[in-house]
């Protein structure tokens, strides 16, 4: 296992949102710091560092994580995907459509989390229903909306991609 | 087509979702900046011995380190706005009066080394005695705060309205009842920051922040600051984390970090983590509250007797004691109840001191008057809805004065009340409460009426003050909005306001108020409300709170841009050859009533006053750049007997509920919730019913989850977003809204506020459906299974020590 100096500060390479990036780390470094303010990615966001608000969550070789529970180190050589790479050329993906069609975000703080959660799980949850979209959210906090749109959006983009695989 | 009125989409969402933000922890800083991190004291109540800094210094990387002595040298203490010797300075100075309070700042190369840093501090504290509670904190052997106040009693004052004493003399019945309601704080999921930078040249300080308003605040900071206002820049980022009012609560830090920056001789960014923001940025008031109603047989109230002790934690923070006074006027709610005496006092206890806080004194004082109309109506065998009807102001005694002063300004609320019970399916929900009841299970039906107070009037914290007092002080009435409505050479519009959003979608609201009288898409609106005081024009009254924004910011958009047509009416009239009042506006063309096909160009119109002034017509001025100002006329300041009008304009709320609670666990389930609104004209009615599901959501936290809790010492025991439970999707249930809206004439464009009714409402409604399942007299919130397990079961006994 490679041995990392406490004192200093480490390279860490990784793949954000399909290309190549890398900046400096110390080991104790967290990874919402590192994408935040080393990499300037600042879609992800911070709502308490301690891994109950899930605003920063990111997928780490394609499973979500809490950025601010995960240390920049530990994303070396990985992949990393968040919420600036969902739009292709600017334009919003159908996940992304149906939160603006539903008014699922005031503030669009949390949004970020929510929306890295819900790209992962809805590609092994294709057909889920209410109880489940809102068992999926109960990782993230929102204080603005009240969910009512979040889980309106989860079930139509789920809908709509079940339409377009077709039966 | 006016897209005004309908549920277009929000042009903030797209670069939202695409992680494009811009909040205060993205912005861009200038090379060399600071990174600061806060030093807490630890103890609630503590003498400040000394503090040494001398290893924090040493440690590489570390600028400096400031402390009260620094904020001695260069700032004042807080004004207060009760005339008290309380001294409160942006860092402690002596002594420390709650957990969390500011001892010291490290600036240092980055946050990491910050806190290394802070961990090198070395402060000596002698402990005092400390005290929570605001019953306590009156007792004869309560540890004063304030030595030079001499009492934890800061504030207490006693009103009268009509004839109360005779009107109880008079009463079949008195039905009275105690409530506490507790702290709690609407958390924002983006805590607080700032970027802060001095100039020494010219003495002036740069503020970055996402503060909200109200700017009452700025001339507090800047004469804490001792600078002239205008070299206190304050301005705003474009986007927001959310606040619900707790934004606010940036202020104090502001200036701290201003010191900071000054001492530091570089800017300072400061970015508050969750356990500060929970432990000490700020919090609702705690509020006791007895309140006893004068009651005819037929369930008719003809008095109300409130005492009301109000605990605003450590330090009176401007604007408080606002939270007491925000809702005076209408103390009688939605009713007509003509006689009213009222006992307000304000206490400082060992807590982190209060601020604005969605509902604002609303969730409080109607935790007490609903809870008290429940009592009514179960004290005397009525029907808590026949109650809560046959005392409702009546349509045709709009707008009403009520006893304290408050113009309910428009409305029918029995009218609104019908309508909720019927399409809510209300009978329904009785035979469903009947049948569980008839199964043993524990079911209750709760009701809720409020009227929701928004655009406040600047002077209605005055009546904290004896009208002696404020003869002497001089008037402070109205609130003053702003919105500027520009249109450039190619005919594009610009609007800027005074509204400083904090996640609401003002953008898009304001693109469609100036859309509609503009006769152009709301595409072709470009917003932009980043706020800069140096720059912008703005008021006291400016900022995002007590529903400002669709009264009062949305009404001056609007009467800026009607100011821009009627100029352009006028120049296009020459070439249409018709009056000016006959020029109408379309689909981004201008063109005569009854003659649409000879029509122009809005772009060519607007270009011709930028490139053209010789050829305008007589007295019309070269100039494409409206601001308007607009202050309600009825915002008058208190009168000589107390009666203050609060706020410019009053929606109604009714909701009504079903709960079960489970036997075994205490647990409260909310089978079902109606909330019916009368809230004015609609601008955008999906964003209306987000702010209701919304404040929805945090009033269900309230109502079961939390609460800043500490302990008898002092401690403060809700530190981390799992001890402070917040509702996740699981536990906030979508509820049904119902709209019977009437537009108001006491707006420009006939809206009233909406965001924060159901903060008011729903605790209390949920509150009442448990007594109700539970048969209980007393409830105090959060409706925690633990509590609600003793009202079932008595309370636990303590296990025997081995
Ligand atoms: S910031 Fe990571 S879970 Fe809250
Ligand atoms: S949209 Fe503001 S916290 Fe979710």
């Amino acid at each position: 296992m490679k041995r990392l100096d406490r004192e200093s500060r480490h390279r860490v390479a990784l793949t954000l949102n399909g290309r190549e990036a890398n900046g400096w780390a110390e080991p104790r470094m967290l990874l919402s710091d590192f994408l935040r303010h080393e990499l300037g990615a600042t879609g992800t966001h911070v709502g308490c560092e301690h891994g109950v608000c899930g605003a920063c969550t990111v997928r780490l070789d394609g499973a979500p994580v809490r950025a601010c529970l995960t240390l920049a180190v530990q994303a070396d050589g990985r992949r990393v995907d968040t919420v600036e790479g969902l739009a292709s050329n600017g334009e919003l993906n159908d996940l992304q459509k149906a939160f603006r069609r539903h008014h699922a975000l005031q503030c669009g703080f949390c949004t970020a989390g929510i929306l890295m959660s819900l790209d992962a799980w809805l590609e092994s949850n294709p057909a889920p229903d209410e109880g489940e979209v809102r068992a999926l959210l109960s990782g993230h906090l929102c204080r603005c909306t009240g969910y009512t749109g979040i889980v309106a959006a989860a079930l139509d983009a789920a809908e709509a991609r079940r339409r377009e695989d077709g039966p | 087509m006016s897209t005004l009125g309908t549920a277009i989409e929000r042009v903030e969402d797209a670069a939202l979702l695409m992680g494009r933000g811009r909040y205060i922890d993205d912005m861009p800083v200038a090379p060399g900046t600071g990174h600061a991190a806060i030093l807490r004291s630890p103890h609630p109540h503590a003498r400040l011995l000394s503090i040494d800094t001398e290893a924090a210094l040493a440690l590489p990387g570390v600028h400096a380190v400031v402390t009260g002595e620094d904020a001695r040298a260069w700032s004042t203490p807080f004004i207060v706005s009760v005339r008290q010797p309380m001294e409160h300075w942006c860092i402690a100075i002596d002594r420390v009066r709650y957990a969390g309070e500011p001892v010291a700042i490290v600036v240092a190369e980055d946050r990491y080394r910050a806190e290394d840093a802070l961990a090198l501090i070395d402060v000596r504290y002698e402990p005092l005695d400390a005290v929570v509670d605001p019953e306590a904190t009156l007792g004869a052997d309560a540890p004063v705060l304030h030595e030079k106040v001499g009492s934890n009693l800061v504030s207490e004052r006693s009103f009268r309205y009509g004839e109360p004493e005779a009107a109880f003399e008079a009463a079949a019945h008195t039905v009275t009842t105690t409530v506490r309601y507790p702290r709690n704080s609407c958390t924002p999921i983006e805590c607080l920051g700032l970027i802060a930078a001095y100039d020494p040249g010219e003495d002036a300080y740069d503020v970055l922040s996402h503060f909200q308003g109200p700017l009452t605040l700025h001339p507090v900071m800047a004469r804490a600051l001792k600078v002239p206002g205008p070299r206190f820049r304050l301005r705003s980022v474009p986007d927001s984390g959310g606040s619900f009012g707790i934004k606010q609560a940036v202020f104090p830090l502001i200036v701290a970090m201003a010191l900071a920056a000054r001492k530091a001789a570089r800017p300072v960014k400061w970015i508050e983590d969750r356990l500060e923001h929970l432990l000490a940025a700020t919090s609702a008031t705690n509020r006791m509250t007895r309140i006893e109603a004068a009651v005819e047989a037929d369930g008719r109230i003809a008095s109300l007797r409130l005492d009301q002790l109000e605990d605003c934690g450590a330090y009176l923070r401007a604007p408080e004691p606002a939270t007491l006074y925000r809702n005076h006027g209408n103390l009688t709610g939605p009713y007509c109840i003509p006689h009213l005496a009222v006992n307000n006092r304000v206490v400082v206890t060992n807590k982190t001191p209060t601020g604005l806080n969605r509902g604002f004194g609303g969730p409080q004082l109607y935790y007490a008057l609903e809870r008290l109309m429940q009592r009514v109506a179960v004290t005397l065998g009525l029907d808590p809805l026949d109650v809560i009807k046959r005392n409702l102001v009546p349509a045709d005694a709009m707008p009403y004065r009520a006893a304290a002063g408050a113009v309910l300004d428009a409305g029918d609320f029995p009218a609104t009340l019908d309508h909720g019970a019927r399409e809510g399916a209300l009978d329904a929900l009785r035979v469903r409460r009947d049948a569980a009841r008839a199964e043993g299970r524990l079911y209750g039906i709760g009701f809720a009426a409020a009227v929701e107070s928004s655009v406040s009037n600047m002077g209605y914290i005055t009546t904290v003050l004896s009208a002696e007092e404020r003869r002497k002080a001089g008037p402070k009435d109205g609130a003053v909005s702003h919105a500027t409505v520009a249109v450039d050479p190619l005919g594009a519009v610009t609007v800027t306001a005074d509204s400083i959003p904090q996640g609401q979608g003002h953008r898009t609201v304001l693109a469609q108020v100036v859309g509609d009288a503009l006769g152009l898409a709301p595409a072709q609106v470009t917003v932009a409300l980043e706020h800069d005081t140096q720059r912008d024009p703005w008021s006291i009254a400016a900022g995002n709170y007590s529903s400002r924004f669709s009264g009062a910011v949305a009404g001056a958009a609007h009467l800026a841009a009607v100011r821009v047509r009627e100029r352009l009416a006028r120049i296009a009239s020459q070439q249409l050859n018709a009056r000016p009042e006959d020029v109408r506006f379309e689909q981004g063309r201008i063109f005569a009533a009854g003659n649409p096909g000879n029509d122009l160009d809005f772009r060519r119109v607007a270009s011709l006053v930028h490139w053209s002034p010789g050829s305008l017509p007589d007295g019309v001025p070269p100039a494409l750049r409206e601001t308007a100002r607009w202050t309600p006329p009825q915002l008058t300041p208190p009168d000589d007997d107390d009666r203050i009008n609060n706020s410019a304009a009053y929606s109604f709320i009714f909701d009504f509920c079903g709960v079960e609670v489970d036997r075994a666990t205490g647990a409260v389930a909310i089978d079902r919730y109606v909330t019916t609104h009368d809230t004015g004209r609609r601008l955008n009615p999906a964003l209306v019913d987000g702010q209701i599901r919304g404040a929805f959501a945090h009033a269900v936290g309230a109502a079961f989850y939390e609460e800043l809790a500490y302990s008898e010492d002092g401690s403060f025991l809700s530190g981390t977003l799992a001890d402070y439970l917040v509702p996740t999707a699981c536990e906030v249930p979508d509820p049904q809204i119902l709209h019977r809206d009437i537009p108001t004439p006491a707006t420009p464009l006939g809206a009233k506020g909406v965001g924060e009714g159901n903060c008011m409402t729903t605790p209390v409604c949920l509150a009442n459906a448990a007594a109700d399942a539970l048969g209980v007299e007393s409830l105090d919130l959060p409706l925690t299974p633990a509590r609600i397990g003793d009202l079932i079961h008595g309370p636990e006994s303590t296990p025997p020590r081995p």
